[in-house]
């Protein structure tokens, strides 16, 4: 038998291809590129939104040409030139669909190559999707069983015409127009998105979930998701990412607002998987990302993220415990590989007494990839008894790449307990040793260990989605070890 | 007008009053534009996110001293560590004091920066040592404008200095309000000792704003152990800039003792240039009041198989704000790096703030790197074990304090060191333990 080396494993890790890269020939209407006051409006129009919602979009555009691009993380890139954007791309043909066989038959092929065949799923799995592409929902799937139970699961244009009022009360309330530059953006241009209801007292009966996908070139995908959890209800939601291999970089800046009230629990999952780019670190998605929960008394929110795709990867989940007793929850898998620069982490903000936070971190960087931690606990005066336990991993295989980690600590409370570590590694010799004497090749050693590694945040994960995860760190990772 | 200008437009008269030789003249002036360019450090910038120098900035400083004072060494002795044999460098309001010190030429130099500044015989080693580390932050950049006293240390190579050095600078109140900018230059040669101790003491009330810088160069094999006590009162400020360059198989390890200045900033950064360099950066903070102590290190490491160790521990009461902004960088080339650091805080009330960030950024992948940080407050449980024990609620509270603070404490080798610092940690704690160690 052939000796597996490590330089076999690192060469075909680099020409591993994007399995996702595929472009979907559909027709397509696309706004003419550049971004103004008119495009905002011809957005809002188009979407038949009522004026509030066109007023609120103007307005937030408005901000926005206030705004500068933020320079602090931890990344280099070509900024994106915003008047070279299409702000909106439909697939064309998109009656209202009843059920599944109405859908044009080659955008399911698409999701049949994606390997999320939605059929499949909804008998299978049980889980109720919205699928969007481009930046508009096509499918929402299991509507009806979903309506029984009083829960809303639709797209968020839908929404802002059949709930204008849970919309406007809940929208930009967790991440207002103002918040950072690519929420305002988003605000002003987001296209479609989730929106989500649970009622008071109810327990989703399934996993919600999202699939997007870039598929236009020239493009920028700006969703809006809007989960909202009423008291003592519990969701638990997902949500996948592709996007087709193409040479120029494509925007994705999206914004999640998730509202847990008084006893609500909200799980959200999230695995990344955009395209990162060649291996010469051309193309790829640039993945500026807002996403921010917010808890009222009792209430938890669970983040869990597995990110392996995009070229640069700007994403920082947070929660902010204002009720007492609440509780927020970070887990996350950052997988970075050729020139992939990934900066993320999470903002726990303590504002109610005994609340609780817990930040896991694993961080895998390979090739000439640079990959960050940056986080942020703050526990301000009023909050008695507040904890937080923090933790960040980092895995480095081969020595062009990066691990950073940036944690920001701020306590104004005498009573906090905050524990904070880091690590940085290689996987040790010993360790390939130890498995190689037991008769367990070098590869499947380093799955084992990556797996036993990523093990605290993959056994968050939806089962569906952790197979899935299982498998994406495969095929971005596996033998790349120096 | 403000400070930034007045000492802008003083720079002339300042230049003046040395001997303007080329080589320095064109470093100060360089970095006087560097600070004209940069000015005073803001909270805008990422390292002085926590720290503002507003309030410390609005003081009319007067910059140069005006009249020489001098000082009885029986007034100030308790501030030297008199119980030992040491040389002393003593500076008064900037200006060396020679009545209190005690310096050598005696196979080493143990002496003056203005001397080696100006005389010939020096030159070839400033043009070699001086301002070669000392960069990076407009502050530094101020100090080097105008660098002109401090102390100079010259020990030649396989050198045992038996006697610890002692850098004190006084100042006496004569001027309303007083900048200080004391710049050291600390050279030791192969397989050579050295210890230092540090403090900077104000007499009166009136506010003192020292901005010192001190570069340190430990060749093959030195060691160098440098203490510094911070223990001035609150009207005294300190931004304390310390740069330590070492070479292969030396192992320099810095402690600071922070009890007290309204506020205090420590710029401590390490370069390893060479293999099996050890380097130690320890710290104890212990304020109340609205006293502000901020810490920040950089250790680079950048040959392989080299350690660092840091491990700071602070207790904050009543007002008062901690800062530990500590950085690990590891170039790609440095395999086999073991960078440890650790962070740990006690808040004894709910205004003080504690605002922590330990970095690391590595790019080598056969590293170990770890960083812990904790904040919290004292074991209720191990307060009840003291209490049932008899001991009343403000000893017992002490007992654990200094237990927390003593891992730092342990490695100092002066002992005489050791039990002056230990008085102070319990004249902090507002108890009286007779620690016999």
């Amino acid at each position: 038998m052939n000796k597996y080396t490590e330089d076999d494993l690192r060469e075909e890790l680099k020409t591993k291809k994007y399995e996702y890269g595929f472009y979907t020939d559909i027709d397509s209407e696309t706004f003419p590129v550049g971004l103004n006051e008119d495009i905002v409006k011809a957005i809002s129009k188009k979407k038949e939104e009522p004026d509030w919602m066109t007023e609120w979009r103007l307005e937030a555009f408005r901000i926005w040409q206030q705004m500068v691009e933020p320079e602090w993380a931890n990344v280099k890139y070509k900024k994106p030139d915003f008047q070279a954007i299409s702000y909106y791309s439909a697939p064309n043909s998109k009656p209202k669909y009843n059920s599944l066989d109405e859908v044009d038959p080659e955008l399911l092929a698409t999701f049949k190559k994606l390997g999320i065949s939605l059929d499949e799923q909804k008998k299978l799995a049980g889980v109720a999707m919205d699928v969007v592409v481009d930046s508009v929902s096509v499918a929402t799937t299991f509507k009806k069983t979903l309506a029984e139970k009083g829960i809303i699961f639709c797209s968020i244009s839908e929404a802002i015409k059949e709930h204008p009022e849970l919309v406007q009360k809940y929208i930009g309330s967790v991440v207002p127009k103002t918040d950072n530059f690519y929420a305002a953006l988003n605000s002003a241009v987001f296209s479609d998105g989730s929106f989500c209801y649970i009622p008071k007292g109810v327990r989703c009966p399934m996993e919600l979930s999202t699939y997007f996908r870039i598929n236009q070139a020239g493009t920028g995908q700006f969703e809006r998701t809007l989960v909202i959890a009423d008291e003592g209800s519990y969701v638990s939601y997902l949500e996948g990412c592709t996007a087709p291999s193409r040479d120029e970089n494509q925007l994705h800046a999206a914004v999640v607002e998730l509202i847990a009230l008084d006893d609500a629990e909200i799980k959200y999952s999230t695995v990344q998987n955009w395209y990162p780019g060649n291996a010469q670190g051309q193309g790829g998605v640039f993945n500026f990302v807002t996403k921010r929960g917010l808890c009222e008394t009792n209430a938890k929110i669970s983040w869990t993220q597995v990110e392996t795709g995009s070229a640069v990867t700007w994403k920082y989940p947070s929660c902010i415990l204002k009720g007492n007793n609440s509780v927020g929850e970070f887990y996350s898998i950052a997988v970075t590989n050729n020139y992939q620069q990934a900066d993320t982490g999470t903002k726990m903000i303590h504002l109610g007494k005994n609340t609780k936070s817990t930040i896991i971190s694993k961080g895998i960087s390979a090739g000439k990839s640079q990959n960050s931690y940056r986080g942020l606990v703050q526990i301000n005066s009023r909050a008695k008894n507040a904890r937080n336990f923090s933790q960040c991993d980092s895995l480095l295989m081969g020595n062009e790449c990066g691990a950073h980690t940036f944690p920001y600590i701020e306590v104004k409370n005498k009573t906090a307990q905050i524990e904070h570590e880091a690590t940085t590694s290689k996987i040790g010799e010993d360790q390939i040793f130890y498995c190689n004497q037991r008769g367990i090749d070098t590869e499947k050693a380093i799955a084992l260990i990556v797996n036993g590694f990523s093990k605290d945040v993959l056994s968050k994960l939806p089962m569906e989605f952790a197979v899935e995860a299982q498998k994406l760190l495969e095929i971005s990772l596996e033998g790349s070890v120096g | 007008m403000d400070l930034k200008e007045k000492l802008i437009s003083s720079f002339l008269a300042f230049e003046n009053q040395v001997d303007v030789d080329s080589f320095v003249h064109n470093i100060r002036e360089e970095a006087l534009k560097e600070f004209e360019d940069r000015g005073f450090p803001s909270k805008k910038e990422e390292d002085w996110k926590y720290t503002s120098l507003n309030k410390i900035l609005k003081e009319d400083y007067s910059v140069f001293p005006k009249q020489e004072n001098a000082l009885e060494y029986s007034e100030v002795k308790k501030y030297f560590i008199h119980d030992i044999d040491s040389y002393k460098i003593v500076f008064i309001d900037g200006k060396y004091s020679s009545h209190l010190s005690e310096t050598t030429h005696d196979g080493m130099d143990v002496c003056l920066m203005s001397a080696a500044l100006s005389k010939p015989k020096y030159r070839i080693i400033i043009e070699n040592y001086f301002n070669k580390i000392a960069k990076g932050n407009s502050i530094s950049a101020l100090n080097t404008a105008f660098s002109k006293e401090g102390a100079y240390i010259h020990i030649p190579k396989n050198k045992l200095v038996e006697k610890p050095i002692q850098i004190i600078h006084f100042s006496t109140g004569n001027e309303a309000a007083l900048m200080l900018q004391p710049r050291n230059l600390i050279i030791v040669d192969e397989n050579s000792h050295l210890q230092i101790i540090e403090r900077h003491q104000s007499l009166t009330e009136n506010p003192v704003l020292t901005n010192s810088v001190t570069e340190i160069f430990a060749n093959k094999r030195a060691i160098v152990d440098y203490y510094k006590v911070q223990n001035d009162n609150e009207e005294a400020s300190l931004i304390d800039n310390t740069f330590v360059k070492q070479k292969q198989e030396s192992h320099v390890s810095v402690h600071t003792f922070s009890f007290g200045g309204k506020l205090v900033r420590n710029n401590l950064n390490f370069y390893q240039n060479g293999e099996r360099i050890d380097s130690t950066l320890k710290g104890v903070t212990i304020i109340g009041n609205k006293q502000h102590v901020d810490h920040n290190t950089l250790v680079h490491h950048q040959e392989p198989n080299c350690e660092s160790h840091q491990d700071y521990k602070g207790i904050f009461g009543d007002n008062a704000t901690g800062v530990f902004n500590g950085k690990v960088v590891v170039d790609k080339e440095a395999q086999k790096t073991n960078a440890f650091q650790a962070n740990n805080n006690l808040l004894l009330n709910d205004k003080a703030t504690i605002n922590t960030k330990p970095q690391l950024e590595i790019f080598a992948d056969d590293v170990k790197c770890s960083h812990g940080c904790t904040i919290g407050q004292l074991d209720d449980n191990a307060m009840f074990y003291l209490r049932s024990r008899g001991i009343p609620e403000k000893e017992a509270k002490a007992l654990l304090m200094y237990a927390f603070a003593n891992n730092v404490l342990e490695s100092v080798k002066i002992s005489e060191l050791k039990q002056r610092i230990n008085k102070i940690i319990a004249t902090k704690l507002g108890v009286n333990i007779g620690f016999d160690l």
